[in-house]
């Protein structure tokens, strides 16, 4: 007799009320204002008087058994048994009275969670899968934000940036993390390496043709067999073609290098939103600790800290000061590689006399 | 040193309390990333490797890991592996790591598969509820969850093909459903807007629901040309990324006056300065709509305010958004595969969502795009790179929306262009206008 399958229930998207804070049902829709009274900490207030602190605490993000019971006992003992993640997966814990929020904040240090990410401070990293559980990465992703978050952890528990800071990471040029104020994203080096034995098999060979964003892919036969070869002159070693075709490996234990963007920014305040842009390149791909990466991010983080003014995010900044300060500050090297030569590039060229001296 | 140690990130049991029965691997690399004063996911792969039932599942896995470390290099592939009734939702990983015999290198991981599962709108928990999660994972899984993945997802990593169902069937029977994955619409996000923020112009966890759960089909069994994203945020600081990051970005917005208590913008003057004020507010608004009065009042030019929010941002209880509320939708953002970053661009400057009526337009429209979409998108196209291949006007004319300058940064550069039916498309205008004024 045939097996009798469970058929599933589509309910979709949970309806949030049924675990929403009390005070944020009453007042939805109807809040007056916000204050921060001090880093990590957020304060509501309604229309109708009511009032919410917010506790933000940074996390590893993956957590496991020990880590929720660990964190929800603190938030049932100290707080009102309501949670919130951020989505750049911080943990918010709400209450309703003021006197809650010392003994909240004092629990969550002793069982070593930080308190921060709020306002002008560098947040929790926005990150991928990477070698935990990705089928293409390049690199780490966990491991590059818990490397980077122990460098940083003085800027997520204070408020002494310019303006909040937003990092990511991505394990492969696809580029999951998104846009940030400071991007750290793998970049190939080298074109993909072909087990040919394997193309014919694995891949389906006019797909992987049409993802190759240059067009350096074509259908060959190698060794008496049906194959892809390419075109290595124009191949940009973004990877494109390793998801649909594995046999075609771009990682590289050596050629596979992490490159840094700023100045990407989602947000409307002020300018439009902005793409990031590439500042560093060729940085080793150093696990498990990722020192190069960390020295330029923090050296970025220092200048922009001394140079820009308050409100002003990465990007913001180095529209006011122009890129050449940028890289004279920064000391970053400026090279052939930061002038764009993708479709529409002369758009990004400076077609004017405006020139700072 | 931690007050109480067994309550501590950095907790670890003591080896004799180890309850798996594979021992651990050495693991140099990773034993680096448990030191620090950010809390370690080492340390969290450890604790769930001395469980007792997927604890050697854990073990292999801190081997794979490390070895990555070693070599850095991934070791997973993709697979096909599905609960019963759906295409999608699960991300299926298979060790690639084999001996030389051909056998795996770490068996006990060498079926790792991650569940997508779709928050509730806003991300809103009871610790109940993340406590009941965590139980059904550990029943059925590592135990490892991260909240969120990058689409929105909250996802449950690591389990065996089997137990995708089995875990699958005791959460969907308590509210929870999967995600999307593959060429879909995906799980969509929204920001805690309304629920908490004074900034929200919108009805952020009611437009997510209404838009994602309406395509429920669609994310569950992927049949689309690529990847389809909603998101929502409450108001253009755009908290959920959505012009860059979604296909579909519904963003909160007002179009009367913005409030301005004067009393409080005195009080902010006072406490702050002349000077912060100017150099802080006024002189930041992108369009030069404000002014400060000698009286320390502030002046807004509305017709020229472009809704950006740093004046809200800065002035909190002074300034806020007005009251008649809508959205702004924006269509096509992704990121770079394969024609480079495209942002959304706006296709709906304004769409009031009062009634059920505009609700339900608000869907239409998302509708259509899909099954433009659908009908129109290249394989592996998303709409950002479809709309650049055809033109924004074929896009528009396929979905029915009128042209609108809204949707520009400025008109045509270049008159390498066909303009023969100009009289026609200029008395369409004249007309809207007209029908427009009643």
């Amino acid at each position: 007799m045939a097996e009798q399958h469970r058929q599933p229930i589509e309910s979709g998207t949970p309806d949030p009320f049924q675990y929403m804070h009390p005070t944020f049902i009453k007042n939805f829709g109807n809040w007056a204002y916000h204050d921060r009274p001090r880093p990590g900490v957020l304060h509501h207030v309604a229309k109708s008087g009511d009032e919410v602190w917010t506790v933000r605490v940074g996390t590893q993000r993956q957590l496991g058994p020990y880590e929720i019971n660990l964190l929800c006992d603190i938030v049932d003992k100290y707080g009102d048994g309501h949670v919130h993640f951020t989505i750049r997966s911080n943990f918010e814990v709400m209450v309703t009275e003021e006197s809650k929020v010392e003994p909240l904040i004092k629990a969550f240090e002793e069982a070593g969670y930080p308190v921060g990410g709020t306002g002008p401070s560098v947040t929790m990293i926005s990150h991928t899968q990477g070698w935990l559980h990705c089928d293409i990465p390049g690199t780490d992703a966990s491991g590059v934000v818990k490397a980077l978050m122990d460098e940083l952890h003085e800027e997520f528990i204070n408020e002494r940036m310019p303006n909040r800071v937003h990092i990511t990471t991505s394990c492969c040029q696809i580029n999951c993390g998104g846009q940030g104020d400071i991007a750290i994203n793998v970049q190939h080096t080298k074109p993909p390496k072909i087990n040919h034995n394997l193309v014919a098999n694995v891949c389906e060979r006019p797909s992987v043709v049409a993802r190759c964003p240059v067009a350096a892919i074509r259908p060959a036969i190698v060794n008496g067999k049906p194959s892809l070869e390419v075109d290595e002159k124009k191949c940009i070693c973004c990877g494109a073609c390793f998801p649909p075709c594995p046999p075609m490996q771009i990682n590289d234990a050596e050629f596979t290098k992490l490159a840094i963007w700023v100045g990407g920014k989602h947000s409307n305040a002020r300018s439009k939103p902005s793409f990031h842009k590439l500042v560093a390149a060729g940085i080793p791909n150093n696990a498990p600790r990722w020192p190069e990466v960390a020295d330029i991010v923090k050296n970025i983080l220092r200048v922009y800290k001394e140079d820009a003014r308050d409100w002003e995010r990465v990007g913001d900044w180095i529209d006011r000061i122009g890129w050449p300060r940028f890289f004279e500050l920064t000391e970053l090297p400026f090279t052939k590689f930061h002038i764009e030569d993708w479709r529409g590039s002369r758009r990004t060229l400076n077609a004017s006399t405006h020139i700072r001296f | 040193m931690p007050k109480d140690p067994k309550l501590h990130a950095t907790y670890l049991p003591p080896m004799e309390e180890k309850q798996s029965s594979k021992p651990f691997h050495s693991t140099p690399n990773l034993d680096e990333l448990e030191t620090g004063p950010w809390p370690s996911f080492v340390t969290g792969l450890k604790r769930l490797a001395m469980q007792k039932d997927y604890g050697n599942m854990m073990v292999d896995l801190l081997g794979q890991l490390e070895h990555s470390y070693k070599t850095r290099l991934g070791y997973w592939k993709g697979g096909t592996v599905s609960v019963f009734g759906y295409g999608g939702g699960i991300i299926p990983r298979f060790t690639e790591l084999m001996d030389s015999t051909g056998k795996p290198m770490f068996p006990e991981c060498k079926e790792f598969h991650t569940l997508r599962v779709q928050p509730p709108a806003g991300n809103h928990y009871t610790t109940d509820m993340l406590r009941q999660l965590s139980n059904s994972w550990s029943k059925y899984g590592s135990g490892l969850i991260a909240f969120h993945g990058q689409t929105g997802n909250i996802m449950f990593i690591g389990t065996t093909t089997e137990n995708t169902q089995h875990f699958f069937d005791e959460i969907n029977d308590y509210g929870w459903d999967l995600g999307g994955a593959g060429p879909c619409v995906r799980t969509g996000m929204s920001c805690i807007g309304a629920a908490r923020c004074e900034q929200s112009c919108a009805n952020e966890q009611k437009i997510h629901r209404l838009l994602v759960n309406n395509f429920q089909d669609d994310m569950h069994r992927p049949a689309l040309p690529y990847k389809f994203k909603f998101k929502v945020s409450g108001c253009p600081n755009d908290c959920q990324n959505s012009i860059h990051r979604s296909d579909f970005a519904v963003i909160g917005t007002w179009r009367d006056d913005m409030k301005v208590d004067q009393a409080e913008v005195k009080k902010f003057v006072e406490a702050k300065g002349r000077k912060y004020v100017i150099d802080n507010v006024i002189s930041r608004c992108p369009t030069n709509a404000l002014s400060l009065n000698e009286d320390d009042s502030l002046d807004v030019d509305n017709r020229n305010c472009v809704r950006c929010m740093h004046c809200i941002n800065v002035m909190t209880k002074a300034l806020s958004p007005g009251d008649d509320h809508g959205v702004t939708i924006l269509i096509g953002g992704k990121r770079t595969l394969k024609i480079g970053d495209t942002m959304g661009t706006v296709i709906v400057p304004f769409m009031k969502l009062e009634s059920d009526e505009d609700y339900e337009k608000l869907v239409e429209l998302a509708e259509e795009t899909i099954d433009f979409f659908a009908e129109n998108a290249l394989e592996h196209e998303r709409t950002g790179e479809m709309i650049e291949r055809i033109g924004l006007v074929n896009f528009l004319e396929g979905i029915g929306v009128d042209v609108d300058p809204h949707m520009i940064n400025h008109p045509r550069e270049i008159s390498y262009v066909r303009m023969d039916d100009w009289d026609i498309e200029a008395e369409k205008w004249n007309q809207r206008k007209a029908e427009a004024a009643g």
